[in-house]
């Protein structure tokens, strides 16, 4: 193997290792056998070869997707063909998505990002733009377009007409997909791969940052929940297995030992009763951190059945139940925010979250809720609105407690900036930075109760 | 086994089973590297049959450990024969206890399950461990001496080493963290809903007679159902099996009703077929 691919190999490799893909030396030596074995012909089944040799499990392979088409390009430089100006682009695009002809797409990808992405001038400051190119293309405005030009050829006619208009909007996004990574390979071109990998390569689901992530990473978040909360789940009974041998119960085996002469020849284990622990969740269900208690909640509730009772109370400014919201099969995680904002009181008479209001207001009304039985979660920014924290409720709530946990979607570095009250809450009861799932995941066996 | 990723192919295809590129190349590895294949994906989507198509094309002997909650090391590799045993003792009164002792630890009295048959065997052996994730995390430790050297340890005869490699292919539904350990031993396969284009060919092909008409407006619906973001998306075992429900009840197109009357085939929630329903303007027929 020449030393070109050989670097090439190892450039990826540490791509990968610096998003969080554990790859050992023996996967690297694994793949360049694969890479010899499978030839550099066809550019498809070395990326199936690498990723095969190189990664452990589904959830990696989007960030090496993007890797891998730095590192091996499907082509170098500018397109052979001068590219042609914008509605011709356009009318070109419109035919090869009718035709859902994929190997023409990203042809025009190409083209576009060659034609219409390109900016500035001066070297250092040029580039190219996935961004502009779609801006100046507006591939999503073709939608009526081809539609109708796939009905008038009659591609689809009866039952599956009705899908037509949804497929063709999967194929758009699937071209503003391949816009976005040929954007990446020619910037990538300029200012060197190995920048552009560490900058320009979406994380893994499990690290995305809860409070920046997208319409579609949070799709893909939700869908993270399910094999979680049953990895929580294994984990959760073994540990109550564990917890179940419990310790000596020194007065039975005692009373036990008389038999034989005052030798405690049988040690008699104290018998747990099993008793499931009780969780109620406060979250914050404002804008900013929406994403990050939608999650955790869904979350909760895939785990329910670890628990004899789950409650789950939203606020912004002022706090209600949604337990009720989230039963299971109810809950559509696309629209469960918009639900409890429409169908729970949790807005007063301005719709910015005040912690100190909420949290004095569930003191008051819902402190039944919480026993010395309950674990409390709260989940949201501490963000108060320059209002009064109402430190008092906290304690309060965290007495009545078995105990209380206060998850933090935003770094620690910003605790306490402007109107983040994160400090003064911290003080009281113990706060963890809960930036993402696998942040998530890791605090929540932690700190969930056996 | 393979000479090309091609050769794979089209050796599978004309064994009934249609892989897709990524299948193929990952096979084709599998066999060249000498490694065993995890594969992952959702239930129903020819985890199994990959497995069983190997084993037929290879022309090799298929053996196959069902992975259970409780399974353990003498379901897994051996067990000794104690009926066998005891009566080879009461049967040879006059020998010293030695020679019985020696007698019967012997391969005669070693009942070999799917582990040990496959690595002892000399024949051309593909082996299945299915489901591994329903086996418990010691039955993974056992594994792990078997899939990196290919040996298993019998204390009594010593370690039996494979004298032909089996193809390893392990199935597993992720609904259970495999640990690391046995990760890295294996190539990784992910097997997800195939494409369009593919599918129709896996409907064609299994589902004979099918217009291609239906079939692919079969293969949309299912392409659109999945998209819905539902508890449980068909997968292609119920697209196959829709496809052939609609051809025992001599529908030649879809339409609403057959569609409403039939979602049950391939959605198996209650709120998925209500959400499906909605979503495909069904009630309004």
């Amino acid at each position: 193997m020449s030393a070109e691919v050989t670097d090439r190999l190892v450039g990826l490799v540490a791509a990968l290792r610096a998003h969080g893909v554990r790859v050992g030396t023996g996967e690297t030596v694994d793949a360049a056998e694969a890479a010899a074995a499978l030839g550099f012909a066809d550019r498809g089944l070395l990326r199936e070869g690498l990723a095969a040799t190189l990664l452990h499990s589904a959830g990696q392979r989007r960030v090496f997707d993007t890797v891998f088409d730095l590192y091996f390009p499907h082509g170098v430089g500018a397109p052979q063909d001068e590219a042609g100006d914008r509605d011709d682009l356009r009318d070109r695009l419109a035919a090869a998505l009718a035709a859902d002809d994929e190997a023409l797409l990203a042809r025009l990808a190409i083209e576009a990002v060659d034609g219409l992405g390109g900016y500035g001038s001066s070297p250092g400051s040029d580039g190219w733009s996935s961004h502009q190119t779609l801006e100046r293309l507006r591939p999503q405005t073709l939608l009526a377009r081809v539609r109708d030009d796939v009905r008038a050829r009659g591609g689809a006619s009866g039952f599956a007409d009705r899908l037509l208009e949804d497929e063709i909007r999967r194929r758009i996004e699937a071209f503003r997909a391949l816009v976005a990574r040929e954007a990446r390979r020619r910037v990538a071109e300029r200012r060197g791969r190995d920048e552009i990998a560490r900058r320009a390569v979406a994380p893994t689901a499990d690290r995305v940052d809860f409070l920046y992530a997208g319409k579609d990473r949070l799709a893909e978040l939700r869908r993270t929940v399910q094999p979680l909360a049953r990895r929580l789940a294994t984990r959760m009974a073994a540990r109550r297995r564990r917890a179940a041998r419990g310790t000596i119960d020194l007065r039975r085996t005692l009373r036990g030992s008389l038999s034989t002469g005052g030798v405690p020849i049988r040690p008699v284990l104290r018998r747990r009763r099993p008793v499931r622990p009780e969780l109620v969740l406060l979250c914050d269900v404002s804008g900013s951190v929406s994403g990050f208690s939608d999650f955790t909640m869904l979350l909760v509730q895939a785990l329910h059945d670890q628990f004899s009772k789950v409650r789950v109370f939203a606020f912004v400014n002022r706090i209600d139940e949604v337990t009720r919201l989230l039963e299971h099969g109810a809950a559509d995680p696309g629209g469960l925010g918009a639900r409890i904002r429409a169908e729970a009181a949790v807005t007063g008479h301005h719709g910015s979250s005040d912690y100190g209001m909420a949290l004095g207001e569930f003191a008051e009304r819902h402190g039944a809720a919480v026993g010395p039985r309950t674990t409390v979660f709260v989940l949201g920014d501490a963000r108060t609105n320059m209002s009064d924290p109402n430190l008092p409720a906290v304690r309060e709530i965290a007495e009545r407690a078995r105990r209380l946990h206060w998850l933090n979607p935003e770094p620690r570095s910003l605790w306490g900036t402007g109107d983040s009250a994160a400090p003064e809450y911290a003080g009281l009861v113990p706060m963890h930075e809960c930036r993402n799932a696998r942040q998530l995941a890791e605090l929540t066996g932690r700190l969930l109760p056996v | 086994m393979f000479t090309s990723v091609d050769d794979v192919s089209a050796r599978l295809a004309r064994s009934g089973y249609l892989a897709s590129p990524a299948v193929a190349t990952t096979v084709f590895l599998a066999d060249r590297l000498g490694k065993p294949l995890l594969v992952e994906g959702p239930a129903g989507v020819g985890k199994t049959e990959l497995a069983k198509a190997v084993a037929e094309v290879a022309r090799a002997r298929l053996v196959r450990l069902q992975c259970y909650e409780g399974v353990d090391e003498s379901r897994a590799l051996y067990e000794w024969n104690h009926a066998k045993q005891l009566l080879r003792i009461s049967a040879a009164r006059d020998e010293t206890w030695d020679e019985t002792r020696t007698d019967i630890f012997s391969e005669e009295f070693l009942l070999p399950r799917p582990l040990l048959t496959a690595i002892r065997g000399d024949e051309p052996t593909v082996l299945l461990i299915d489901e591994t994730d329903k086996a418990d995390v010691e039955v993974e430790g056992l594994l792990l001496e078997v899939l990196s050297d290919f040996q298993i340890t019998v204390p009594e005869l010593g370690t039996v080493t494979a004298a032909r490699r089996p193809f390893v292919v392990l199935t597993s539904n992720a609904s259970r963290e495999l640990s690391e350990a046995l990760r890295r031993r294996c190539l990784f396969l992910h097997i997800g809903f195939p494409e369009e284009e593919l599918e129709r060919r896996i409907v064609r092909l299994k589902v004979p007679g099918i217009g291609a008409a239906l079939a692919e407006s079969v293969v949309r619906v299912v392409g659109a159902l999945r998209a819905m973001d539902l508890r449980k998306a068909p997968s292609v075992a119920e697209t196959i099996d829709w496809a052939r429900t609609l051809l025992a009840l001599g529908a030649d197109a879809l339409d609403e009703d057959v569609v409403r009357e039939t979602l049950g085939v391939i959605l198996k929630h209650q709120d998925d077929i209500l959400k499906a329903g909605a979503k495909l303007d069904l009630d309004a027929g």
